[in-house]
């Protein structure tokens, strides 16, 4: 599904990533976790295509095919998503102006049709539900007078309707209570599929309870220094990064 | 200190002599006061860039000649030139015909009126001495600007429009004027509106022409809103690309009287619209805004002044600039809150969205506060579109051009979002569409 070899990426003159290697396998859920400033974000807004920044050597393969000259709407219609850590308001935008309008640019990008209103508004409601996400917000500006957990299921929301292959979740659990979490949770696990993949990033390991993950992969100055299986996720939380942070310092 | 006098310019001459021409065509002119206008606009001339007012719209270098009044058309040749009309083409109204500034009654709606409200046609007015004339102008600094003086000079045609009191019509009223011709024109229309107490009325005003003539359209509202009335305008600019566009509203509240006024530019080489409001009585209303969207050449200003003179007068205004190319925005807005005029909440703003590094913006706001206790705030904003909203959008699939008319629609939508009438409101909406899809 995605394959990430020897990524290098730097912003003004910082090197952020220093040649990281990571695969993710069709259907499987890899969580990435880490200290603050290894790069977990940097890593999640390359792939998302965001512009700032440079990126001076390796590939991103999604399913074969490099997507690092592609710009993100290129990506987003290929089947990126990015669910961002913190989502961004946008006055004046109706949250379903907005959601057709994303939907409709992904199958037109595709050369599929476009969706009918009432296929939209079925699509909408369903996932709406499933999310605990009230109608209200649905006709208000997207995102703007949310609450972080609002905006944050918005996010899944919009994921369960474009329905892409490969799903970047960037510290979603931040700012959620554990309701809140719990609801994320189950919308992300909703979608899992034979077809769909995730790379799930965090700080902790109380996101994982909640959507298992396949592997875990230790991200410390910008790449990967350790993969394992789900019960890495609980060693770190018992030891803590401070073993990452020093091997590396060394 | 020396007294600098300038060279007239050949438009100021042309002015002059037009005038002179004109005298005996005009019509009955003591009500109106069109000598003393002209006399006061000679002496001052066309306002240059050294005039504070007009700094950043210098009418003396833009206006090279001056342009002569327009004849009255034919009706077949009014009937042609209204054909192509869009302005507000679509909506359910009772429609006022100007054709190069002079009212059609053949292609207006003079017998099927909204309920409560008459029109006079302002030469018919003029003709029988109508009392209302003498509420033409209410505002008393809009009297000494030199646009509305020149309007004044030439007035040619307009209309006294009242609406009964109580009267709350439902349908609006369309005021179309068209421009038509290959070379250039001018024209100067007076339109009065009087809102008796309790009233409600919708004006809608559009304005379109000819591209590549330069014509000059020169147009004054004058409105009187009575105790407890409320006036909603909408005014939609889409002249044609050669035309230097000159418009003043006029507004006096009365009190607990209700203001909505929204003017949306997309047309005019030149445009500049100035707003005069002069709030008379307590617990007023006011809802100022504008929408403008210039690409490559254009320049548009937007002046106001707010005077705040009684009691608890609350104003919003709010101003929206969207430049393309090398276009030039202006935006100066001032508000007076006079000594009598407590507890008046005002706040005033003024955005700009550049699209590119080419085109300005200039922003003035001001405040002169004579109260203590009031609440008054301005603010002005220009940037580029945020990048960071360009990539969420883009990162869920919108092509950079979509995603950049999304954050525009959006940018604009607010000041038009103001707009009650719903029809109008669309078509306004539809503008933006049309000017975004046209920029591609």
């Amino acid at each position: 599904m995605l394959e990430i070899k020897n990524l290098v990426v730097q912003i003004e003159d910082n090197r952020i990533l220093n040649g990281l290697d990571l695969t993710v396998k069709d259907g499987e859920v890899a969580a990435i976790m880490g200290p603050n400033g290894s790069g977990k974000s940097t890593l999640s807004y390359v792939i998302a295509g965001k512009e700032d920044y440079e990126v001076l050597d390796g590939q991103i393969l999604l399913d074969g095919q490099d997507v690092l000259e592609m710009a993100a709407d290129e990506r987003a219609a290929a089947g990126l998503f990015l669910a961002f850590q913190y989502p961004l308001e946008i006055p004046g935008v109706g949250t379903m102006t907005f959601l057709k309008a994303c939907m409709n640019a992904q199958r037109k990008a595709r050369g599929e049709d476009e969706l009918s209103t009432p296929d939209f508004i079925r699509a909408v409601n369903a996932a709406a539900d499933r999310l605990e996400i009230n109608k209200e917000m649905l006709k208000r500006a997207l995102n703007v007078g949310f609450s972080g957990g609002e905006k944050k299921r918005m996010e899944i929301l919009q994921m369960a309707l474009l329905q892409p292959k490969f799903c970047v979740l960037d510290e979603t659990d931040s700012g959620l209570d554990i309701d809140a979490l719990r609801i994320v949770s189950e919308g992300v696990n909703h979608l899992r599929a034979a077809g769909r993949s995730f790379l799930v990033i965090t700080h902790y390991q109380r996101l994982l309870n909640h959507i298992v993950p396949d592997t875990v992969h230790v991200m410390s100055k910008g790449r990967i220094v350790k993969s394992g299986g789900k019960e890495l996720a609980l060693e770190l939380e018992a030891s803590g990064y401070a073993e990452y942070r020093t091997n590396e310092a060394a | 200190m020396a007294d600098i006098a300038n060279l007239r310019t050949a438009a100021e001459t042309g002015l002059s002599s037009l005038f002179e021409a004109g005298r005996k065509s005009f019509a009955t002119e003591e009500a109106i006061g069109r000598e003393e206008a002209f006399k006061f606009f000679e002496a001052t001339g066309l306002p240059s860039r050294r005039v504070e007012a007009f700094k950043y719209t210098d009418l003396r270098a833009a206006m090279t000649e001056a342009a002569p009044p327009a004849e009255a058309p034919s009706d077949e040749a009014a009937r042609a030139a209204v054909a192509g009309a869009k302005g507000f083409a679509g909506i359910e109204a009772a429609r006022l015909t100007f054709v190069n500034g002079h009212l059609v009654p053949a292609l207006s709606d003079l017998d099927g009126l909204p309920e409560g409200v008459r029109v006079t046609p302002l030469n018919a007015a003029l003709a029988q001495s109508d009392a209302r004339l003498k509420l033409l102008a209410p505002v008393e600094q809009a009297r000494a600007n030199p646009i509305y003086q020149l309007n004044t000079a030439f007035l040619a045609d307009g209309a006294l429009i009242s609406v009964a009191a109580g009267a709350k019509p439902e349908r609006p009223l369309h005021l179309r004027f068209v421009g038509a011709g290959t070379d250039g024109f001018s024209t100067a229309t007076r339109v009065l509106v009087e809102l008796a107490e309790g009233a409600e009325f919708t004006l809608l005003e559009s304005h379109e022409g000819p591209d590549g003539v330069t014509y000059q359209p020169n147009d004054a509202l004058d409105v009187r809103v009575g105790n407890g009335a409320a006036f909603r305008h909408a005014r939609l600019n889409r002249e044609g690309r050669g035309a230097i566009a000159l418009s003043t509203i006029s507004v006096r509240l009365d009190d607990d009287a209700r203001l909505e006024t929204v003017n949306v530019v997309t047309g005019a080489v030149l445009s500049r619209h100035q707003i005069y409001m002069h709030v008379a009585g307590e617990g007023t209303s006011a809802v100022v805004n504008g929408a403008a969207m210039l690409g490559a050449g254009q320049l548009a200003d937007s002046t106001l002044l707010a005077d705040h003179a009684a009691v608890g007068g609350v104003g919003r205004e709010m101003f929206k600039t969207v430049i393309d190319g090398d276009a030039t925005g202006v935006f100066q807005g001032k508000i007076i809150v006079r000594q009598a005029a407590q507890q008046t909440d005002g706040k005033m703003k003024s955005d700009c969205l550049l699209l590119t590094d080419e085109g300005q913006m200039m922003n003035k706001p001001e405040l002169e506060i004579f109260a203590d206790d009031v609440a008054c705030g301005h603010g002005a904003t220009c940037g580029a579109p945020d990048e960071d909203l360009l990539f969420y959008l883009m990162a869920r699939g919108l092509p950079r051009a979509t995603a950049e008319s999304l954050l525009v629609q959006a940018f604009l939508g607010e000041a038009v979002e103001a707009v009650t009438h719903e029809g109008a409101r669309a078509a306004l909406i539809g503008e933006i569409e049309a000017w975004l899809e046209a920029r591609g």
